[in-house]
């Protein structure tokens, strides 16, 4: 099958849903620039310039722009070349994008609108410039919160997310654009709330979001070597979460890892071991261990930040831990980081 | 030039939203009505003279205080009332509340509580409008504290920017809540005094004079059908009630205003000075007014009545149009 790149997974996805539907417009800070968010705007730009420009520095004020536009029958598409700014669209996304249809009762029609933010990591992105905010919003009724960590997986969840009628977050891992994997020419949506057996397994589960993904198929790949079988989970939306290929697997695994790409404090991996605390307890082997951001803000000292996140060898060495093996030194597994500066 | 005709339909129009409010308010201290409601009494000419110079096609928006351009705009008294009553006919099926109302078929999209949220509503209305090249507009109404929300000068600058055609119809009625202007906003620095810094045309009128409102609203629509781009429009206005609930400040002791002054706002009623206006200029007669106040307070009774009467959504819709 044919191997393409995420950011052209993405950006392939949004030419043709924009072909396909002409109400819908993007825009964005750097949406029409021509490097092209990531690569994936650039392409779109050309081929519709009328309906991908470029946007002020107003990420609170834009995203009822969206609203407004939404509610005549537009598709916004937003883009933030960095998730943290999307802490300035929380009004306007929470009090009311995602309680349009609720709270009217329909009546004042549908505000189908999709925001896609690039989150970052490494090579001192910092405190600012480098958060992953999807547990606090995966937190409100009426949003779809996805996460794609394959180029597929990015295309089928972006093409659901240009036809839904409801809003959509997009969470882009900058680690990930650069990434390869198989796309088919012909792709259909994928369906929110259906999670991905990443890696089919026996002796323990990994559910990770986003960029962890990779990491756990990493940590997977070195134990499979010594006979250790894990099962690595992309729930791919974090809402709606898809809680019973969770179950079916903690069920047949007995033990579980959840590796987030945010912080444990009322998190996605708090939420996942709340699920299983409820529904799967007695399928237990083992305590669950979450694996995430060190508890504090991202720092930019390369030492420092190579400690604050969590990484395959992170992981390998959490499953060893909960399989009664002894610890080993597997700081070689973990994947060296491509990026080059200066953003 | 307004028509006799015009005159007669601006003063209906602020009768009937007088009287409905005046009505709503008085049946609001039965406690049947469980949702906090901002009424907007004393500030009617604004919407009625905005609205009149609107097409049913041309969107609205507005804030928390939104009855007055909810019913300006086309909205009926029934579904208001049933929407305070948490009915299942209300205008948003008793989900919304009174600072979360919508009928699309007058045009009135949507009030929502957070207050600058209609205006950026209404400028992304206006960006769809211009990318279709329609001469529909957008308005956003709203009051003198959205001047203090960073997203309002977020719209201003893209309105002016991308041309859009978005009228900001700012009602300044003194007060957010309890807070007056002054201790608000710096002295002398005035809201369309700033606005027009972005390069958007501006408008200062007196808010309680409908036919002025009417005059200026046809004018700039106009203007804004011909050449799209945003204007704004302050208008000086005044509530008389407590900012949210059914009462006189002074008759729950409240000191952040005087009695006089708003006694004194009360003199300049928009209403009863437009009727005033019919009578000299014989448009009407003092029994017309008359009458056409008994018609409204009856209709706008049994509107009230009819929409209490009807039922309570169903329990298991709770968990309905969540997506």
């Amino acid at each position: 099958m044919r191997i393409i790149k995420y950011n052209e997974a993405i950006s392939e996805a949004t030419v043709e849903a924009m072909t396909r539907d002409p109400s819908i417009f993007l825009t964005g800070h750097a949406a029409a620039y021509p490097s092209g968010l990531f690569g994936t705007t650039a392409r779109a730009a050309e081929t519709f310039p009328g309906r991908v420009f470029d946007c002020p520095s107003m990420e609170n004020a834009f995203a009822g722009i969206a609203v407004g536009a939404a509610a005549m029958g537009k598709r916004p598409v937003f883009v933030l070349p960095r998730a943290d700014f999307m802490f300035l669209a929380f009004d306007n996304l929470l009090n009311l994008a995602c309680k349009w249809h609720y709270m009217y009762d329909g009546n004042a029609g549908r505000v189908p609108i999709v925001i896609r933010a690039a989150v970052g990591k490494g090579w001192g992105q910092g405190a600012t410039h480098s958060q992953c905010p999807h547990a606090p919003l995966a937190h409100f009724p009426g949003l779809t919160v996805a996460l794609p960590s394959t180029p597929a997986d990015a295309k089928g969840l972006l093409l659901n997310a240009y036809t839904n009628n409801h809003p959509v977050i997009f969470f882009e891992h900058r680690s990930l654009f650069g990434t390869e994997g198989e796309v088919p020419e012909q792709m259909d949506p994928i369906p929110f709330g259906k999670a991905r057996i990443a890696r089919e397994g026996t002796d323990l589960t990994i559910v990770a979001t986003s960029l962890m993904t990779l990491e756990a198929t990493i940590a997977a790949d070195e134990l499979a070597k010594q006979g250790i079988s894990i099962e690595v989970i992309d729930p791919r939306t974090v809402r709606p979460l898809d809680e019973e290929t969770i179950l079916a697997s903690v069920a047949k695994t007995g033990r579980l890892i959840v590796a987030d790409c945010s912080w444990e404090m009322c998190g996605f991996s708090s939420e996942v071991a709340g699920l299983i605390a409820e529904k799967g307890f007695h399928s237990l082997k083992a305590p669950v261990r979450r694996i995430a951001l060190a508890n504090c803000p991202a720092p930019v000292s390369l030492p420092l930040e190579t400690a604050f996140y969590p990484k395959a060898s992170t992981l390998a060495q959490a499953a060893l831990r909960l399989l009664n093996k002894d610890e080993q030194d597997l700081a070689g597994i973990d994947r060296v980081d491509y990026f080059k500066g200066p953003y | 030039m307004i028509t006799p005709e015009q005159h007669i339909r601006l003063y209906k129009e602020m009768l009937r939203i007088r009287c409905a409010e005046a009505a709503l308010a008085e049946r609001y201290k039965q406690q049947e009505m469980r949702t906090p409601t901002h009424f907007g009494l004393g500030q009617e000419a604004v919407p009625v003279g905005v609205c009149a110079a609107l097409t049913k096609e041309d969107v609205a928006y507005s804030h928390h205080r939104s009855h007055n351009h909810y019913l300006a705009k086309g909205g009926s008294v029934y579904r208001l009332a049933a929407e305070l009553f948490g009915r299942k006919t209300g205008c948003s099926g008793g989900r919304g509340g009174s600072v979360h109302l919508t009928d699309r078929e007058s045009g009135f999209i949507a009030s929502s509580a957070i207050l600058a949220e209609c205006v950026a509503m209404a400028t992304g209305s206006a960006l769809s409008f211009a990318m279709d090249a329609s001469d529909r507009i957008a308005v956003a109404f709203f009051g003198d504290a959205v001047a203090e929300e960073g997203a309002f000068y977020e719209c201003l600058g893209y309105a002016a920017l991308k041309k859009l055609p978005v009228l900001f119809v700012c009602e300044n009625n003194g007060y957010a809540t309890e807070s007056p202007l002054s201790i608000r906003q710096p002295e002398g620095a005035s809201i369309h005094g700033r606005v027009a810094s972005f390069q958007i045309p501006t408008r200062n009128i007196d808010g309680n004079d409908v036919a002025e409102v009417y005059l200026t609203a046809l004018e700039v629509v106009d203007e804004m059908r011909r050449k799209p781009g945003p204007v704004f429009m302050e208008c000086r206005t005044y509530r008389w009630l407590e900012h949210v609930g059914p009462f006189f400040d002074h008759e729950l002791k409240r000191t952040y205003r005087t009695k006089e002054e708003v006694e004194e706002w009360m003199a300049h009623c928009p209403v009863k000075r437009h009727g005033a206006y019919l009578l000299e200029n014989g448009h009407a007669t003092g029994e017309q007014l008359s009458t056409w106040e008994t018609e409204t307070r009856k209709s706008i009774e049994d509107d009230i009545e009819r929409a209490y009467q009807d039922p309570w959504p169903d329990v298991q819709t709770l968990m309905d149009k969540v997506y």
